[in-house]
């Protein structure tokens, strides 16, 4: 099976986030991570291509830094990369995401192409259902289990409150992929090594430009959500916030 | 001008949520004077487009096709492409259901258009609608507008509006059926039953008191300092979705969308961000402490005391204290 895996670079999960002076973004010298679910989609491919042979592929759009989301996918195991690289894709809504995607694969032919299931900094949950609509391929999407079958592919979808669903479905095919479907590798040195060596393909913004369309959504502005709630904070040191708290919950929430 | 509401059915039951929705919808349709209609998609599913007509709208669509007997993306689009092309709806809204977020993006883009998706709120600000979703998992929240012709596409969180407040209508709402016409060749996907995973071990919607672990717990041999403070106060140990995807927690111990959903009366949050996955199950709780080192932390946002510090120095002396106060 041959398996594109769409990789995001997002600010780690502990950076504090600052806005920049336009107001609609956030500064970007914080530190940055792959996006978890991306983890996860790519250690799914891996492990597809390790039961039944392939190729892996990482793909990413975003400027310079986003290049380190790749080489650790190279580290842990990927053939090669593709790497959309300039500034301007951070401010592309999920269709143009989708369509930079699509139009950068346009001479290869995937089996899969997996995503996250949504991304930690938009959020959109948009991108590989939009990639697979353009595409003209089916798509399933918060996958937590992927089998080969008759004629295709079955995956095991994760619904609301506990349910799954099984679902059968030909190929090719995109599947966005949920946190926590199989237990992550790391990257061993002699990956990490060996990755040095693999292809990385450049694709310049002008290459794909010509299938882009406008931006259809825009951030007007970005602030800190407003409290709607009261919370009472206790302050100090840890030993006074510990006497403070269990007195509260004695006398006012009356759990103890 | 016009607003049109998808409501979800799942197996031919009203999703609830879905009021949520028509709630958001009816006051954007008092602020802008548009007309509001809503659409059910299924098969057999005239019983839910009548619970819908009795809600203040101009008009029920009961959009059905065997077809449509079982969800597939495939056969909503096929229903719902030519019906909006037809109807040319303003703005279509829809809950931002795991269903939703499957068929949603596909239906839009089909359309050549684009979907705000997960909107907690909307803006009026002048003739402009502004959208109002969440961004860097509830870190900020942003102002989205749309550049584009109609329709526009928008779905809400679970919790942006009070199901409850839904405006019931003065007479029922007139129905429409509309049959689509879907070849079977137009389905790629077979889905399958609906499914629960093996039973639970635990019930936690019965605990008084939950002690949530996340992420900041760090390594697995941390929670041994969470069953300290849960054992102390008597409750219930329980984790946000990173921890029982790490396999340091079983999943029925999960609070979220995904997992179980609380109401304790002391639910403890213990370096948990406060993604809105995990608060839609705790939100209910009587009261919410949360432990975080960030001051900015969106769990805050939802607690009723918190604390702003090192959940490895706050608890050992916390589980004393509440040892002396119990006697
Ligand atoms: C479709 C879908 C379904 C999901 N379902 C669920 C679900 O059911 N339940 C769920 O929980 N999540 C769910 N998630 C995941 C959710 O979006 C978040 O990723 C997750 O809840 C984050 O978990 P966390 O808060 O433990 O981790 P993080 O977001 O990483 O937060 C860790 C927190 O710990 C704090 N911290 C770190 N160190 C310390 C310390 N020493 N002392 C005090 N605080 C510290 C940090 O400041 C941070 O706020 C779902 C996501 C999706 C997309
Ligand atoms: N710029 C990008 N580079 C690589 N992958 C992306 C990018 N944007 C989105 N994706 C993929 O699409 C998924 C969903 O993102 P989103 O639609 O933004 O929630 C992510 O988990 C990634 O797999």
């Amino acid at each position: 099976m041959k398996i594109l895996v769409c990789m995001k670079q997002v600010p780690q999960k502990d950076a504090p986030l600052k806005l920049n002076e336009s107001g609609a973004w956030i500064r970007e010298d914080v530190s940055y991570e792959v996006n978890e679910p991306d983890a996860y989609a790519l250690e799914e491919a891996l492990r597809q291509k390790e039961k039944h042979g392939g190729e892996v592929v990482v793909i990413t759009a975003g400027p310079a830094r986003a290049l380190q989301v790749l080489r650790e996918a190279l580290a842990k195991g990927a053939d090669r990369a593709i790497h959309l690289e300039d500034a301007a894709f951070v401010t592309f809504d999920a269709a143009n995401i989708a369509r930079a995607f699509a139009a950068a694969i346009k001479e290869e032919k995937f089996d899969l192409i997996f995503t996250g299931l949504q991304s930690d900094d938009f959020g959109f949950a948009q991108t590989g259902v939009i990639l697979a609509e353009l595409l003209g391929w089916p798509h399933a999407t918060i996958i937590m289990q992927i089998e080969k079958a008759e004629g295709g592919i079955k995956v095991k979808r994760e619904l609301e409150a506990g349910y799954f669903q099984h679902v059968d479905m030909p190929l090719p095919a995109v599947l966005t992929i949920q946190s926590g479907i199989n237990k992550l590798r790391y990257a061993t040195l002699i990956g990490i090594k060996q990755a040095k060596n693999k292809p990385l393909r450049k694709v310049a913004l002008a290459e794909v430009q010509p299938s882009l369309a406008a931006n259809q959504l825009n951030i007007e502005r970005l602030y800190v959500p407003q409290k709607t709630k009261k919370t009472e904070m206790i302050e100090g040191p840890p030993a006074d916030v510990a006497r403070k708290l269990a007195e509260k919950l004695k006398n006012e929430v009356r759990v103890l | 001008m016009k607003i049109l509401v998808i409501v979800e059915q799942r197996e031919g039951k009203l999703n609830r949520v879905s009021f949520e929705t028509l709630t958001g919808a009816q006051a954007i349709a008092r602020e802008t004077g548009w007309a509001l209609e809503a659409a059910v998609v299924g098969s057999g599913v005239g019983e839910i487009a009548r619970e819908v007509a009795g809600k203040k709208v101009a008009k029920v669509y009961d959009i059905e096709s065997p077809q449509l007997a079982a969800y597939t993306p495939d056969a909503f689009v096929a229903a719902l492409k030519p019906f909006l092309a037809e109807k040319k709806p303003t703005l279509v809204l829809m809950p931002h259901t795991y269903q939703v977020r499957d068929f949603a993006p596909k239906l839009a883009t089909a359309l050549g258009r684009a979907l705000v998706s997960d909107c907690t709120g909307y803006k009026k600000k002048g003739d402009k609608l502004l959208f109002v979703r969440q961004m860097f998992q509830g870190k900020f929240a942003a102002d989205v507008a749309f550049d584009s012709e109609p329709p526009y596409f928008a779905t809400f969180q679970t919790g942006a509006f009070r199901g409850d407040q839904v405006e019931a209508g003065a007479s029922p709402a007139a129905i429409e059926t509309v049959q689509a016409d879907i070849p079977a060749s137009a389905l790629r996907n077979k889905p399958g039953e609906v499914f629960k995973e093996a039973k639970q071990a635990v019930d936690l919607t019965q605990a008084q008191i939950i002690v949530a672990v996340g992420r900041g717990i760090k390594e697995e041999k941390n929670l041994a300092l969470a069953r300290q403070l849960a054992e102390a106060l008597g409750g219930e140990i329980a984790a946000s979705r990173p921890i029982c995807d790490a396999g340091w927690l079983p999943m029925d111990r999960q609070i979220g969308s995904s997992g179980q959903t609380v109401a304790p009366k002391l639910y403890v949050a213990l370096g948990i961000s406060g993604a809105i996955q995990h608060i839609v199950g705790m939100k209910g709780s009587r009261t919410i402490v949360a432990v975080n080192k960030d001051s900015e932390a969106p769990i805050f946002e939802v607690a009723d005391i918190g604390i702003v510090g090192n959940l490895f120095e706050v608890i050992p002396p916390l589980v004393e204290e509440i040892k002396k106060a119990k006697g």
